[in-house]
């Protein structure tokens, strides 16, 4: 298992490399002066210009700047701001958890209405249920999540006046970060409403970004039981003379969760793509309505920083898939 | 009183192409502590009448019988939780394929352990002395440490042996082994084989071995039923039976046996057994039987009495002669032209 | 889907159409998408106005209303445009991606995968660690980045998506390829003396083209929508263009006012892409014959 997980680390080196390039590349092709945009509408001295270009080493050959950029990158340097003026790794790690609480909370609204209705529409092949599960799986499965989310608005907020439609928490209550989530931070902050009010921000977001996932892993969980239940073993399970429950809950279902597992792990990318929309519908402070806004503010070591720091994160989760899906699959486990 | 009485049991299939019967009319008592066999081709439905005895066909399978008794209990009108105590306790299967009937995701350990918590309510210490107690009675060597194996961390024939020891955990009344060595090596087959014989003598369960093998039936069965296209065709003891077959089809699959053959080319059954779309009018066997006449093809035969082994034949043979059969002129010449 | 024919002999084309007009939603799905293609292709016909034509005396009014100009079936947006008008010219747009993405992706995708699983070697590993790059990112933020880079608009969105969609083909075409290569009758035209070429594209591709054709319905509806994201973001086709992601782009801001002009774009967009997809499930069982039933 650990040679195995080395060896993985190792795929991982030219792809963390070329995820490098790809941004710094993507960067420098951009559109626009980023020194001249730094100075801002009020102009800038020649001399000046010069300085800046040699401050952030633009006027190095390409091949130079990509070393020094690389050298930085890998002792943790991955720039600054030039919006912010910060850290692009501090500001990147301030909002995650923002983000990470929302796919969190996506994902779990996934796997917990998903699996189930994807078991029962399997082990009730064919029944009303079946048909209407995955009739809406496909409605979810086909949704422009970015209309989805006003039509939510439009609904809950708009004509119900239950949801809030923007941030992570209500104005009204101000406490120390701790843990970065929300969730958590108004439950220590102990102030009265405070974790009512994160929770109903929650919920639009969470329904939202969660509903693709929902849907690809219903059908996912379905096809996978039907495979299984097809089985040799679940034949050996009944004649054991064991309940229908249990032949489904233990016998089928473990087999039926390796390939949903992978099934999970693919969303992640799908999960940080939507994010980035909404995000921006719910103004929720994280990284993906961060990076849209600096693409839009041309923020290029922003852009940079955070291209690399994403795909990090999502090559990084597609290890601990790769792991998990080892944990629960004994044949790949041993074949190790 | 026998252990097992089925009468008159039939098995539909709902399909894409219509109903499809897949056992018609089968009948078979089995006493305690015998070993009835139940020889025939693939598709001649032998699976199926005792996969509906233990209710493990899908829905789309619709039984019907006039008798179908298990110790004293009627599997035709019994709940289904009814059921589930005796599945898996007294009356225990076992499949064609090891490699594939034991779960991928537990230890061999806990599978078997798993029968005798739900059916004998045994606590996690006494589970794990029986288990071992049982893998080391179908012969698995160093069975304790054998518990913690995953199944596709052994060889076939020791999955087959861990069904085996599954089965047999709750000691079983009956015992249904359905084509137990078809998918091993031919050394191994020789010992699951044995392996089954000598649990039957050391337990006195009745044992139910469904094969196409006449050579396996020779070795281990007391009593042999064959089955033909989802009819019995014919019924005997075993010496008898070899002795002096009498239907056609029972002859054909004898004369097909190596130790058997008299002449240097091993005969064959010509064709396959008939399906869904083939199905003859009249006797099933007639597009492949030697002996078929205008009769055959026109009309269904019944069963003949226990002189003439239950045979479902108009000509049941007699010391290899057809009685009845008007002579070799009424043959029909059907399966140079099939 | 023309490719259908063109890639199936007869005899399996029938077994095809067999398959896949038994499953209902599937045929449900290719006449809606057919109906789509129809009332996107004669536009002026269905339109009851011109997409772009502004009703100064009636902004924003609602469904069914009846204007000095004529019935606003759907109700006109805030510049007093028929929004109806505008959903089927945005057809075109709509299905113009579609089409243009996945014939770019899978033209690229498939040339890129031909060579990287009948070569082998570097030129494989290459191609490969490209491609897990590419992935690396999740797609419509690398499409958002390559739009900002390019440009915004309706043709720098499409090259996007397309240079985003086209890994999956390249995996796909790769692996056919490798399970295909060492069949017998791939050597027998090798040693019937084929260039590489000819086997790579005559000989091996017919047989690899199952999945890709699912995967062709999977990424027309997946273009559609990150078309119609990146519009919605303001990086797609810009206003007053009728695409449906732009439209609703411009509509938000009336969300809480006028729910229609929020609520019909969207709902086109849903349509289409079911119906696309309804379509693919329908290829997908009917081609793949792992799940064909026996």
């Amino acid at each position: 298992m650990f040679g195995f997980i080395l060896r993985r680390l190792g795929l991982l080196i030219p792809t963390f490399i070329g995820v490098s390039l790809v941004a710094f590349f993507f960067i420098r092709l951009l559109p626009g002066d980023p020194v001249l945009l730094l100075a801002g509408e009020r102009g800038i001295s020649p001399e000046r210009y010069a300085e800046l270009m040699h401050r952030f080493g633009f006027d190095l050959p390409l091949w130079q700047q990509f070393i020094t950029y690389f050298t930085d990158l890998v002792q943790g340097d991955f720039g600054t701001s030039i919006s912010t003026k910060k850290p692009i790794f501090t500001e990147f790690f301030t909002l995650f958890p923002a983000t990470l609480e929302l796919s969190f909370c996506a994902v779990i609204f996934a796997v917990v209405l998903g699996v189930p209705a994807g078991v029962i529409a399997a082990v009730k092949r064919n029944s009303w249920f079946d048909h209407t599960a995955m009739a809406t799986a496909l409605v979810g499965y086909s949704m422009p999540i970015f209309w989805w989310a006003l039509l939510l608005i439009i609904v809950f907020s708009g004509m119900l006046g239950w949801t809030p439609v923007s941030g992570r928490i209500s104005l009204m209550f101000f406490f120390p970060k701790v843990t970065g989530f929300m969730l958590i931070d108004s439950l220590l902050s102990g102030k009265a409403g405070a974790f009512q009010s994160a929770v109903s921000h929650l919920i639009l977001p969470t329904i939202v970004l969660g509903t693709i996932p929902l849907a690809v892993i219903a059908r996912q969980t379905r096809s996978a039981m039907l495979e299984v239940l097809g089985e040799d073993y679940i034949r050996t399970a009944k004649a054991k003379g064991l309940s229908p429950f249990r032949v489904v809950a233990v016998h089928a279902l473990r087999n039926a969760l390796i390939p949903v597992i992978t099934t999970i792990g693919l969303q992640i990318g799908v999960l940080m793509a939507g994010a980035i929309l909404t995000e921006t519908i719910f103004s929720w402070p994280g990284i993906g309505k961060w990076m849209v806004d600096s693409i839009f503010r041309r923020d290029y070591p922003a852009v940079q920083g955070g291209l690399v720091l994403i795909a990090l994160i999502v090559m990084g989760v597609n290890l601990v898939v790769d792991m998990l899906y080892g944990l629960v699959n004994p044949k790949i486990r041993h074949q190790r | 009183m026998p252990i097992l009485e089925i009468s008159n049991l039939s098995v539909d299939f709902r399909t894409v192409g219509g109903q499809f019967r897949a056992v018609d009319g089968v009948s078979m008592t089995v006493e305690p502590g015998e070993i009835v066999s139940i020889v025939g081709e693939s598709g001649s439905g032998k699976s199926v009448s005792m996969l509906a005895l233990m209710g493990l066909l899908p829905w789309t399978a619709t039984i019907t019988a006039d008798k179908m008794m298990f110790d004293g209990k009627d599997l035709l009108t019994i709940p289904a939780r009814e059921r589930r105590r005796i599945v898996g306790k007294d009356l225990a299967m076992i499949f064609q394929e090891p490699m594939s009937s034991l779960n991928p995701c537990y230890t061999v350990g806990w599978q078997i352990g798993e029968v005798l918590k739900v059916h004998l309510g045994l606590d996690k210490r006494a589970r794990r002395d029986r288990t071992v107690e049982l893998l080391e009675l179908v012969g698995i060597p160093s069975a304790a440490e054998r518990l913690d194996t995953y199944p596709h961390q052994m060889s076939g024939g020791m999955n087959q042996r861990v069904m085996i020891a599954m089965a047999i955990a709750c000691n079983p009344k009956l015992l249904i082994a359905d084509e137990p060595t078809t998918a091993l090596d031919v050394t191994i087959q020789a010992q699951i084989l044995d392996l089954l014989a000598k649990l039957q003598r050391e337990t006195g369960m009745a044992l139910v071995l469904i094969t196409h093998d006449m050579g396996v039936v020779a070795e281990t069965a007391n009593r042999v039923s064959v089955q033909y296209a989802g009819q019995k065709v014919e019924e005997q003891p075993v010496s008898e039976l070899f002795a002096d077959p009498h239907h056609p089809y029972t002859a054909a699959l004898l004369s097909a046996l190596p130790e058997r053959a008299t002449t240097r080319r091993l005969p064959s059954i010509p064709g396959v057994v008939p399906g869904q779309y083939d199905r003859p009018s009249g006797c099933l066997f007639s597009p492949r039987c030697a002996f078929v006449t205008e009769r055959c093809v026109e009309k269904a035969p019944v069963t003949q009495g226990q002189a003439a082994g239950y045979a479902l034949c108009h000509y049941p043979l007699n010391q290899g002669k057809p009685v009845g059969h008007p002579g070799p002129a009424a043959i029909l010449d059907r399966r140079l032209s099939a | 889907m023309t490719a259908v024919s063109a890639s199936v002999r007869p005899g399996r084309l029938k077994e095809f159409w067999r398959y896949f007009s038994e499953n209902h939603g599937a045929v449900a799905g290719l006449v809606l998408f057919a109906a789509l293609v129809f009332v996107a292709l004669a536009a002026p016909l269905f339109a009851p106005f011109n997409p772009d034509q502004q009703f100064r005396d009636a902004l924003l009014v609602p469904p069914m209303t009846r204007g000095s100009e004529g019935l606003f079936l759907l109700g006109t947006d805030a510049l007093g445009r028929d929004i109806l008008s505008r959903l089927i010219y945005g057809a075109r747009f709509s299905l113009f991606i579609g089409v243009v993405v996945v014939s770019v992706s899978l033209i690229g995708g498939v040339i890129i995968g031909m060579f990287a699983g009948f070569f082998r070697g570097w030129v494989d590993t290459t191609i490969m660690r490209v491609m897990d790059v590419i992935l690396a990112f999740p797609s419509l933020l690398l499409a958002l980045t390559l739009v900002a880079i390019l440009g915004p608009g309706l043709t720098n969105a499409m090259i996007a998506i397309a240079i985003v969609a086209q890994p999956h083909y390249v995996r796909l075409t790769r692996a056919a390829v490798l399970s295909e290569r060492n069949r017998d009758y791939v050597t027998a035209a090798r040693v019937s003396g084929a260039g590489p070429l000819w086997l790579m594209f005559v000989t091996i591709l017919p047989n690899c083209m199952a999945p890709l054709i699912v995967q062709a319905a999977l990424s027309f509806s997946g273009a559609i929508l990150d078309a119609a994201a990146l519009g919605f973001l303001g990086m797609g086709a810009q206003p007053p263009t009728p695409e449906w992601g732009t439209m609703l782009a411009e509509a938000r801001e009336f969300i809480t006012r006028a729910w229609w002009v929020v609520t019909f774009p969207g709902l086109a967009i849903l349509i289409t892409v079911l119906a696309i997809n309804l379509m693919g499930d329908g290829l997908r069982d009917a081609l793949d014959p792992k799940l064909k039933r026996s």
